[in-house]
């Protein structure tokens, strides 16, 4: 038990000491989430909308492959950007590897067929139950997909959380593309995995505490407004 | 208010098919629907009433059949001066007002609210404008479809099953609100299995079983004294299906 309470004496004290260390690789970590969920949502929401309301050849296939990307192992996908942006890679020019930006197109790439994935399924199911309603007022396609979006955004409030909690827990693939170089690619998880392999058991807890805490804050406080918004709207 | 003579009319239907893997669901349907009054679908369940009436709509298509309306081949155009009534109601996650203003916005482009307000009245519900329309009970969510089909004023009111497990004060309505736009010059094409409200409403008989149509005839003489064998049992409540 000493560890546990080793690590919550620690966590507190980093908190409050507005530790530089800290401070500095919390934003680094919310910074390439965020935008890595952003960029999947202005991608993901619409591409979901669009595979579940068109008939095309190959969709089901389509599906099927977005479906499957929702489990991607992270230390693959890190790998397979690792590849791409390395010297001797195709996108190596870009001399973008071990930095933010190469951490973020890995996220995008774990993040992006949850989203995507997701929404195909909610706006799917509420066709079902659209669908002759839309038919016979003869609603444009542009309308029916706007209608679809704004009628399941609770829905996809949950999607986008789980995009985020995606996001912010992983470490396999950021690892690799970022390679936890200190003020410039250490996020909150890979300074974990360091901190823990140095032997650093109660830092390394104290972080997973504040990463946790804070997780679970942004969480607790978006469903709490969808609930009450939801509330407002719908009655209890 | 529809001017009272109708465009749309007459509605010819020709040699309507329709089969699913070895199921033959609608056979060999021909008919000529007249502007005048209410016509009625009448049938036991699973007869193909529903299908038929969708056919009409143009919610399900096939090549090999022939739908008309004022002889012309039913198209986009002629479906946006038709409204329908589904037997679940089908009601967006929104606001009564919105649920109607987003129907009204797919045929005039504008939003009356003045319009709105007073079909909303017609049919009892101005006093739920602002609720949640999946909050309503299934009377207030089936008056509110209602109000959504009739909003638009079309040409031609296709209603599946309206009423079926409503109070009788929403039926009371519902039927009420259907004389009256019939009335005033908009065909009412309606599915029942509901014998009394058939008797209630129609001018005129489209008997179903089976997929076939057995009779199409005037509702008195459908009432009196069915021609069809079928009919003759369904009067009598005897037609197995």
């Amino acid at each position: 038990m000493e560890i546990y309470w080793n690590s919550i004496f620690t966590a507190i004290n980093l908190i409050f000491s507005f530790d530089k260390k800290l401070i500095e690789v919390f934003f680094l970590s919310f910074k390439v989430t965020i935008i890595a969920l952003l960029i999947s949502c202005l991608i993901g929401l619409p591409l979901g909308t669009f595979l579940a309301t068109q008939t095309f050849k190959g969709r089901n296939l389509l599906i099927g492959i977005i479906n499957s990307l929702m489990s991607l192992p992270p230390v693959v996908v890190g790998l397979f950007v690792y590849i791409n942006l390395s010297r001797s890679g195709p996108f190596g020019w870009l001399g973008i590897l071990y930095t933010p930006t190469a951490m973020i197109i890995a996220q995008i790439i774990l993040i992006l067929p949850i989203i995507a994935g997701l929404t195909t399924q909610i706006i799917e199911d509420l066709q079902e139950n659209y669908n002759d309603l839309f038919v016979s007022l003869v609603t444009p396609k542009i309308t029916t997909i706007k209608a679809y979006i704004i009628d399941a955004r609770y829905s996809l409030i949950t999607v986008v959380l789980a995009g985020l909690a995606k996001g912010i827990s992983e470490v396999g693939a950021v690892i690799i593309v970022g390679g936890n170089i200190d003020h410039l690619t250490r996020v909150m998880t890979t300074t974990i995995t360091m901190e823990t392999s140095k032997g650093e058991l109660s830092l390394a807890l104290a972080l997973g505490i504040i990463l946790l805490i804070t997780s679970i804050t942004i969480n607790l406080i978006v469903t709490y407004k969808k609930y009450n918004i939801k509330d407002r709207y719908y009655g209890k | 208010m529809v001017s009272k003579k109708n465009i749309l009319m007459p509605i010819k239907v020709k040699k309507l098919n329709f089969e699913k893997g070895q199921r033959k669901l609608l056979s060999d349907i021909s008919c000529e629907i007249k502007a005048r009054g209410i016509t009625i679908i009448l049938g036991p369940n699973g007869a193909g009433k529903t299908l038929f009436l969708k056919f009409l709509h143009g919610l399900i298509s096939d090549s090999t059949s022939e739908v008309t309306f004022a002889n012309k081949t039913l198209n986009t155009s002629i479906r946006k001066q038709q409204s329908m009534v589904f037997q679940s109601p089908i009601l967006l996650r929104r606001s009564v007002f919105k649920n109607i203003s987003f129907a009204l916005q797919q045929r005039t482009k504008i939003i009356n609210k003045e319009k709105i307000l007073k079909v909303l009245k017609r049919v009892d519900l101005l006093n739920l404008v602002n609720e949640n329309a999946i909050l309503l009970s299934g009377g207030e969510k089936q008056r509110l479809s209602l109000a959504r089909a009739i909003v638009t004023l079309p040409k031609v009111l296709f209603l599946d099953e309206a009423t079926s497990n409503l109070d009788p004060y929403s039926i009371q309505i519902i039927e009420k609100i259907i004389k009256e736009v019939n009335q005033q010059g908009t065909k009412v094409i309606a599915v029942t299995h509901d014998l009394l409200q058939a008797k209630r409403l129609a001018n005129d008989i489209i008997f179903i079983n089976k997929g076939k149509m057995c009779e199409f005839t005037g509702a008195k003489i459908f009432f009196s004294k069915p021609k069809s064998k079928e009919g003759k049992l369904f009067m009598a409540g005897k037609l197995i299906v």
